[in-house]
């Protein structure tokens, strides 16, 4: 099945997402969209499942125009999507989700659970999927869960299957079996759009590739473009890929935790005996697959939640069972991960999304009556200082983007003399230049003697930034390594190797990017530079 | 949606959405009845011309019905198709008859004999919003902070019955003895409503609840005072006696009109509600807290204690309506004495859209619907019930900012308003 998109537009009020695209899936492909966040890919791809009906232009199925009312048409007509954000119900089975919305039904309208677990059963064989129909999805790993999604699709003959940011939340080994699954349906003739931000993932797997920047094509590539060639199209600037860091200068802070235990509502423990020291001038990154802990163990440092066991020091300071503001006030700067709910107030102006959490304090207030001018004044510097665009310090925070919102975040939690910065997902959902902006402030804030802790689910941002890589795995720590250990290694650590296992194992069957890169890394040596 | 680590055991299930992160349930005050304050957030945030179309729109149904009611009207539609002119003529001189006495009775008396009675109906509608801009005024605050407290009726019950009881029992020089009855209130109706605040903040229990629970409370604990020698000093009627001259709070304008210096005190209050709201840190955390509790705490605002100030901010200024309403208006204390001002309030409040200025403008309208509704009924045979049809319908429309909208063809504020990314 061939799938054309001519001169696709899609507006949300003033905002062109989608301007006038023009592609075509060819069957046996696999076609790379690569844009960074924001770009108009998922808004692109939700036209073409029916979510969203385009303001302009076509789609052609066998060059036949064909319009899309709902997902429902869209299956119908060969195309299956495994979206960003899984559309599968947690308390069902694998065999149940596959089959909800079109169940097949046997007598009296029971739902043929068998037709389900044999048509999940045959899918699987078929692809070598290594899925249980039976098992519940909540207890599944995430990338068990979009191989569920994969079959959903492929059980509806999905033709064309939309695979939206499906690395985004894989360790470097469940890539590697996406790859394999992607080669597998492209070889038996299943177009595959392949959506990402990754410019090494692109390039390892990509038949072609499409860059989108800011709801336009800008051009297409292949994969014997270099990751800067590419970095620089998406981005429409040369990039730096990598973050200039010294080596650490180890200064005086020092941040201890020490058999931290910290239990959920239901008594599980989601930290578990964790410990770790963190000099000042040094990063600490926390890596790990998303909800392995690393939530409640920032939560606890803050004190947000209250551990049941265990030490928190910072330069001989005992920080637990301090209140939220007694822990800001002793010079822990703190990034949320969620910056919407946890970082920002939406509806509040930028500079009293600045002043958060120094407010009832001078400069900004005398007594309790604000100042309301100084808090105009200085949030204005802070803009400034971090390049915040904005139309001025009054505007709602929930005008701009992702970003600009985060360099506030960065603006409130570093305009003050610090003891410990502790940052969760610092770039998640970011453009590049943001991420290269907050990365650069990270760094400085290193240089400047803080000790820094990042916790993050990105491995390329941990490989970045980290001068010490701390893998949490089911609330432990499985183990800390240094700041150059090798990308495959960690991956098996995320998934709870131990480190010198995983040390031999990452040796012995080396992932298919890893081989990528090896093989990039010879070829930028051989250019002669 | 929540994902947290299984037990050790069974395997992990992340968190499926990078975009938005996971977030622990991580305390008990996390509100069940989120869809209440989502409506409430709808309707603060929707704008003035919603608000203002949502009166007239109200207006023009209860002119519908008012029609519907009335005698004249009844009788001409029987032979509406012989003389259809007749039944609309009827139908104009009812509407129009019903809203010009109600206008009499709440601004102004234009068939008054006197200046003094021509403009005696306007100052009789600052007496009824008096008590409301008090109690509006607090909920206001506690909306704005997210907090959906019902129990403005009981606060002001506990207020005026403080009131009462320094007004009655104490003898205290001029001017020293209002302030103590007002400041009693001011104690007990913030106390009343802390008690809301302090389970909110313990527990988590929902301030709805408990509010609604305290309000019954109230009237039960002060029908059953009036029993006692505690409010009642002799006589067999659950009544007060009338609280001593020294704790009256003095009319404004001598004895033709019943306005009180209340209403100054009200209109006072509104300034000071509004400086703290928006020029204070304590109203800075109250908003931060309403508009995202986890940003607030997270900043380290502490959430808690800010729920047990809001209800307490709130049951002093109730207790303020309450005292108004003893020592301004009525002079004594019956069960009743609350009437309705607590529940209407909470109408002012989201009507005001728990701002200061429109909260006065929402207990004016309200007042003057309570002032007018008498010589409407007399002089125009409209059954005074109309005026809570049209008070209801008020609430129906502001809560339904759509509906309004597409009643009156108004776009949508929803659509995305997001500043373009300037080339970063
Ligand atoms: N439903 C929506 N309403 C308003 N704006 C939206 C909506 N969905 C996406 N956008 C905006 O459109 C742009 C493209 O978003 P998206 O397609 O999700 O980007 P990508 O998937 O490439 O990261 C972004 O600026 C985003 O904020
Ligand atoms: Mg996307």
């Amino acid at each position: 099945m061939k799938l054309e998109l001519r001169g696709i537009t899609k507006r949300f009020g003033d905002l062109v997402a989608n301007d006038r695209i023009d592609l075509t899936f060819e069957p046996g492909r696999i076609h790379a969209l690569l844009g960074e966040n924001g770009a108009g890919k998922s808004t692109l791809m939700n036209v073409l499942y029916g979510l969203y009906t385009p303001d302009e232009g076509q789609i052609l199925v066998n060059s036949e125009p064909v319009e899309f009312a709902g997902p429902g048409q869209a299956m119908a007509a060969g195309i299956g999507m495994v979206h960003q954000h899984f559309m599968l119900v947690p308390v069902f089975t694998v065999a149940e989700n596959v089959v909800l919305g079109h169940e097949p039904t046997g007598p009296l309208g029971l739902i043929g659970l068998d037709r389900a677990r044999a048509l999940v059963r045959d899918i699987s064989a078929r692809f070598g999927f290594d899925v249980d129909p039976d098992a519940l999805i909540e207890d599944l790993p995430v990338g068990v869960q979009q191989r569920v999604e994969i079959i959903k699709a492929l059980s509806r003959d999905a033709e064309v299957l939309i695979l939206d940011e499906p690395t985004a939340v894989l360790t470097p080994q469940e890539t590697d079996e996406l790859i394999e699954i992607m080669r597998q349906l492209r070889d038996a003739g299943t177009s595959i759009v392949f959506i990402t931000h990754k410019l090494r993932e692109v390039r390892a797997i990509a038949d072609e590739i499409t860059v989108i920047r800011r709801g336009k094509v800008v051009g297409t590539a292949t994969a014997q473009d270099t990751e800067a060639e590419l970095a620089s199209l998406m981005v429409g600037r040369a990039v730096s890929l990598g973050v200039e860091k010294a080596p650490a200068q180890l200064a005086d802070g020092e941040f201890t935790v020490s058999g931290l235990v910290v239990t959920d509502a239901v008594g599980r423990r989601v930290v578990d005996d964790v410990g770790f020291t963190v000099r000042g001038g040094e990063v600490l990154a926390i890596a790990g697959v998303q909800g392995n802990g690393q939530t409640e163990l920032t939560e606890a440092i803050l004190g947000l939640r209250t551990p049941i066991a265990g030490s928190i020091v910072l330069d001989g300071t005992e920080l637990t069972g301090l209140s939220v503001n007694d822990v800001l006030d002793s010079g822990v700067g703190f990034v949320p991960e969620d910056r919407s709910t946890d970082g920002l107030i939406g509806s509040f102006s930028v500079a009293e999304n600045i002043i958060l959490d120094q407010h009832d304090r001078p400069p900004y207030a005398r007594g309790i009556a604000m100042d309301l001018r100084v808090v105009r004044e200085r949030s204005e510097a802070f803009v400034e200082e971090f390049d915040v665009r904005t139309p001025s310090v009054e505007a709602p925070i929930s005008t701009l983007s992702g970003g600009n919102q985060q360099k506030v975040v960065l603006a409130r939690e570093m305009s003050r003399p610090l003891k410990l910065f502790i940052a969760s997902q610092p770039t998640r959902g970011l453009d590049v230049g943001s991420i290269e902006f907050v990365h650069k402030r990270i760094v400085a804030e290193r240089d400047h003697g803080t000790p820094v802790i990042i916790v993050s689910t990105e491995l390329d941002e941990v490989m970045a930034l980290a001068d010490r890589i701390a893998v949490m795995y089911r609330g432990k720590i499985i183990g800390i390594v240094g700041g150059d250990v090798d990308r495959d290694v960690l991956g098996l650590m995320m998934a709870g190797v131990a480190p010198e296992s995983a040390e031999q194992e990452a040796a012995e069957h080396p992932t298919l990017l890893h081989e990528a890169d090896v093989i990039a890394d010879d070829q930028q040596s051989e250019e002669p530079s | 949606m929540t994902q947290e680590p299984e037990n050790p055991e069974s395997p992990v299930v992340p968190e499926q959405d990078p975009g938005t992160g996971a977030r622990g349930n991580r305390d008990a005050t996390r509100p069940d009845d989120q869809w209440l304050r989502d409506a409430m957030h709808r309707m603060l945030t929707s704008n003035w011309l919603v608000t203002l179309l949502a009166i007239v729109a109200a207006l023009v149904i209860s002119g519908v019905l008012i029609a519907i009611a009335d005698e004249d009207v009844r009788e001409a539609s029987t032979y509406f198709f012989a003389r259809p002119l007749d039944t609309v003529s009827a139908a104009w001189n009812s509407v129009a008859g019903a809203y010009a006495s109600l206008f009499r009775g709440a601004v102004f008396d234009f068939q008054a004999p006197t200046l003094a009675r021509a403009i005696r109906p306007i100052t009789e509608t600052m007496v009824a919003a008096t008590p409301l801009i008090f109690a509006a005024l607090g909920l206001g605050m506690g909306f704005r902070s997210g907090l959906f407290n019902i129990g403005a009726q009981g606060q002001v019950l506990m207020g005026a019955a403080a009131a009462t009881y320094v007004g009655i029992t104490w003898s205290l020089p001029v001017v020293v003895h209002v302030v103590m009855a007002v400041i009693a209130a001011m104690v007990v109706g913030g106390l009343w409503a802390g008690i809301a605040g302090f389970l909110k903040a313990r527990t988590g229990a929902s301030e709805v609840i408990v509010t609604i629970m305290l309000n019954w409370i109230a009237i039960w604990l002060v029908t059953y005072l009036l029993t006692t020698t505690v409010l009642r000093q002799g006589g067999s009627r659950p009544i007060s006696p009338a609280v001593g001259e020294n704790a009256r709070l003095p009319l404004l304008f001598g004895e033709g009109f019943r306005l009180h210096w209340g209403f100054l005190l009200a209109l006072g209050a509104a300034a000071l509600v509004w400086w703290l709201m928006e020029r204070s840190t304590i109203g800075f955390k109250f908003r931060a807290v309403g508009a995202n509790m986890d940003a607030a705490r997270t900043a380290g605002i502490n959430v808690n204690m800010i729920f047990v100030f809001v209800m307490v901010t709130a049951g002093i200024l109730a207790g303020l309506g309450g005292a108004a309403q003893i020592l301004g208006t009525d002079k004594t204390l019956q069960a009743g004495s609350a009437g309705s001002i607590g529940f209407d309030a909470i109408t002012v409040a989201l009507l005001g859209r728990s701002r200061p200025l429109g909260t006065v403008l929402a207990a004016l309208l309200f007042g003057a619907l309570r002032a007018g509704s008498p010589l409407m009924q007399t002089v125009s045979n409209t059954p005074i019930d109309i005026v809570l049809v049209i008070q209801a319908v008020i609430v129906l429309f502001i809560a339904a900012p759509p509906l309004v909208r597409s009643i009156f063809f108004l776009p949508s504020p929803d659509r995305p308003r997001r500043v373009k990314e300037v080339a970063a």
